[in-house]
């Protein structure tokens, strides 16, 4: 048997995976390790998979991602803290041929944007909201969020998430679930190769419904590590957020195709 | 209503339509204010409003669903689940090359300063109306003019100016939006008919224009590249943001903005003089006030005071040259008539430099003032001592 | 291949690899990062699991049959 060297296999005619070109060449400003960039990855493949670079128009929100439209080589429009479902929803009522996605945190969607995002998913808007999830505040330095877990520690809960004064994680994408508006309603992670095959199907879902115009809105979380805020190292953050997030925020599709999924 | 002032109403209306000879007219209608206005949008080629119920303006949205202008035009009607979200919605629709309006009331339009923030430092074109009412808080449901700040001097954070239209007749409730939606779309700059609850509910002939056809999605790429429509294949991605990092080209963005508006300044000032010609004094008015203030001047001149009115048309940009040039031919006085604790005075002042004597004049918290007020205070504060 | 400079040795690739190919190594590139690199190139079977995961899609994957 000849070797191989590995300037014989590196040619064009092999090539099986590389970056897709609807990602910018911009390097990514997420922390090394974080979700996100995982998140917009997976989201701009899909978009190139289904060739619909030209009649799609994402929103970026306020928080870790507000620069999202330096990465995605889409056309975007930028939105206040928590508008974007609104923002999304004026959009695709003056385009309902155009596909239009928001892409949000945890504060943006569900703090200042809770009215936001339960109207637009009441409404039935016919979008794409993909949720992110890292259970605290990224960008303005690692504030407790809504998610943020019971005993928690954040920098505005410092000795842990107190219940009595500060209420429960709030688990929005089973609130929305309820909502006949919501068609489609599925949480997912992208910390392993197997999570991240799964949540790229469930994007292409999300977005296949909207191509063909399914009546309702398809609301996709990403249960993501925030490294950074948790204070921990991306691999440690990753096995944390399996031991302690995901039995809070259990992955999984909640509804599909308008139904909700018995859960077991 | 004071029977004195409906008379001053009268008498307007009559002048007004003394004056005007058409040849052909336009459809007459008797129509309030907030509905001539949504006729208006939907003649005007407007392709969504988005909304919320709030008195004095309610009307507004209901005139729209009840006209089902999606069958007349394919317009889009949205009621949205607060002033925010409408807002909101606008910046939307507008980042992406649409006509669209939106409009409130005093609160609601305090919800509304975010997103109109937002929509001046990403330069997006829109109409949005103001029908003011007794403030501040939840105030009263009465008609006011205390909102002339917020709309003026920029409600929202930043540095930033938007065009402020002021009606004084159910005419011009209809002809502002036309009006507003080229202005908006010249300049990316979002316009505001800043009206108030007499002009909102009250009926008057209006004539409507013709109904102007909506751009295509195709029309309105091509025209406007600077929107969000998708992204040509090999092409540069558009983006709307208000956001830079760098404050170096943050400063040059407002530079930019500044320009904008010093041009709006040299070039969109809009006013109307009524008896100026050989007068002393003069009373400042818009929107309902200056109705008002045309009885006022009728009942002065009868007691041989020589006042004249300037009804400004536009808030800003504030008519300071053609101020200053009535202040050197000899305009001994200034009474500011708004409904308000005195906030448009403020620019008068500026205006008139010191070279006249300024006062202001209003009844306010809901209170309409009378023109018999109005002439008192003229006497009192301006032509006497 | 990995993208040596952009590579920010979050480390997730390293678990990732079923055949343990990809380590993080001891230099450091441009920004100070201990970036990803083929520690055992003869164990890639080419399963592109490494690249699913990078957040910053910094690696390209070639395959050919041996």
């Amino acid at each position: 048997m000849s070797t191989i060297t590995l300037e014989d296999i590196i040619k064009p005619e092999n090539l099986v995976y590389k970056k897709t070109e609807l990602l910018t060449d911009n390097v990514m400003s997420y922390c090394p390790g974080c979700g996100h960039g995982t998140a917009h990855r997976i989201t701009m493949e899909v978009i190139e998979e289904f060739d619909l670079e030209e009649k799609t128009i994402g929103i970026a929100p306020v928080g870790c991602s507000v620069l999202a439209y330096e990465f995605m080589n889409i056309d975007m429009i930028q939105a206040a803290h928590g508008r974007a479902p609104a923002v999304a929803t004026g959009i695709k009522r003056v385009y309902p041929n155009k596909i239009v996605f928001s892409y949000q945190g945890d504060g943006d969607l569900a703090a200042i944007g809770t009215a936001e995002t339960i109207h637009a998913c009441n409404r039935g808007e016919r979008i794409v909201i993909i949720f992110i999830n890292n259970g605290i505040y990224g960008m303005t330095g690692g504030q407790m969020a809504p998610t943020t877990l019971p005993g928690m520690i954040s920098s505005t809960s410092p000795y842990g998430r107190v219940v009595e004064s500060m209420g429960n994680p709030l688990k929005i994408t089973e609130l929305v679930a309820q909502l006949p508006g919501t068609y489609f309603v599925t949480r997912q992670a992208v910390h392993t190769p197997a999570a991240v095959r799964r949540t790229k199907r469930a994007i292409k879902k999300a977005f296949e419904n909207q191509l063909t115009n399914k009546p309702g809105l398809s609301f996709v979380e990403i249960v993501s590590n925030c490294n950074s805020g948790w204070k921990m190292t991306p691999v440690d953050s990753n096995i944390w957020m399996e031991e302690n997030m995901f039995p809070y925020y259990p992955l999984g599709d909640i509804k599909v195709d308008g139904e909700l999924v018995k859960q077991k | 209503m004071p029977l004195c002032v409906l008379t001053g109403l009268l008498l307007f209306t009559e002048q007004k339509f003394n004056n005007k000879v058409k040849k052909d007219m336009g459809e007459l209608r008797l129509m309030k204010g907030n509905e001539a206005l949504a006729e208006a949008a939907i003649r005007a080629g407007v392709d969504a409003y988005f909304g919320y119920p709030i008195t004095p303006q309610s009307e507004v949205i209901e005139y729209l669903m009840a006209e089902k202008p999606e069958e007349r035009t394919g317009m889009v009607v949205l009621q949205a689940e607060s002033e925010l979200a409408a807002i909101n919605m606008v910046y939307g629709a507008a980042g992406a090359g649409k006509k669209v309006m939106t409009s409130s009331s005093s609160p609601g339009v305090s919800l509304k300063q975010e997103g109109l923030s937002y929509i001046a430092g990403a330069e997006l074109p829109c109409v949005y109306a103001n029908v003011v009412r007794g403030g501040p808080g939840l105030g009263t449901i009465q008609p006011s003019q205390a909102d002339y700040f917020q709309s003026v001097k920029g409600g929202g954070h930043g540095d930033y100016k938007q065009i402020v239209l002021a009606p004084a007749s159910v005419q011009e409730m209809a002809d502002f939006v036309k009006l507003g939606f080229e202005l908006a779309f010249q300049y990316r700059i979002a316009v505001l008919i800043l009206s108030d609850g007499v002009i909102g509910q009250m009926m008057e002939k209006v004539e409507l224009f013709e109904q102007m056809p909506r751009m295509s999605d195709d029309e309105i790429a091509e025209k406007y590249p600077w929107a969000v429509t998708g992204k040509k294949k090999g092409a540069e991605r558009t983006i709307i943001t208000s956001l830079d990092l760098d404050s170096r080209k943050m400063e040059e963005h407002n530079h930019h903005l500044q320009r904008k508006y010093a041009e709006i300044i040299d070039k969109e000032v809009r006013y109307e003089l009524i008896q100026c010609d050989d007068a002393e004094y003069i009373i400042v008015a818009y929107g309902s006030s200056a109705r008002i203030a045309q009885k006022t001047i009728q009942l002065a001149r009868e007691k041989g005071i020589k006042v004249g009115l300037l009804r400004l048309i536009t808030l800003f940009p504030f008519p300071n040259v053609q101020i200053q040039e009535l202040c050197k031919r000899g305009i001994k006085g200034w009474l500011a008539v708004e409904m308000s604790a005195g906030q448009m005075v403020e620019d008068v002042m500026l205006a008139v430099n010191g070279n006249g004597k300024v006062a202001h004049y209003g009844r306010y918290g809901g209170i309409v003032h009378t023109p018999e007020e109005v002439l008192q205070a003229l006497e009192e504060k301006i032509i006497g001592e | 291949m990995v993208d040596e400079q952009k590579c920010k040795g979050c480390g997730v690739c390293v678990p990732a690899c079923p055949f343990a190919v990809i380590e993080l190594s001891e230099e450091v590139n441009g920004k100070g990062y201990h970036f990803a690199y083929m520690h055992y190139p003869e164990g890639c079977t080419g399963c592109m699991n490494c690249a699913i995961v990078c957040p910053d899609g910094v690696i390209t994957v070639y395959r050919t049959k041996v």
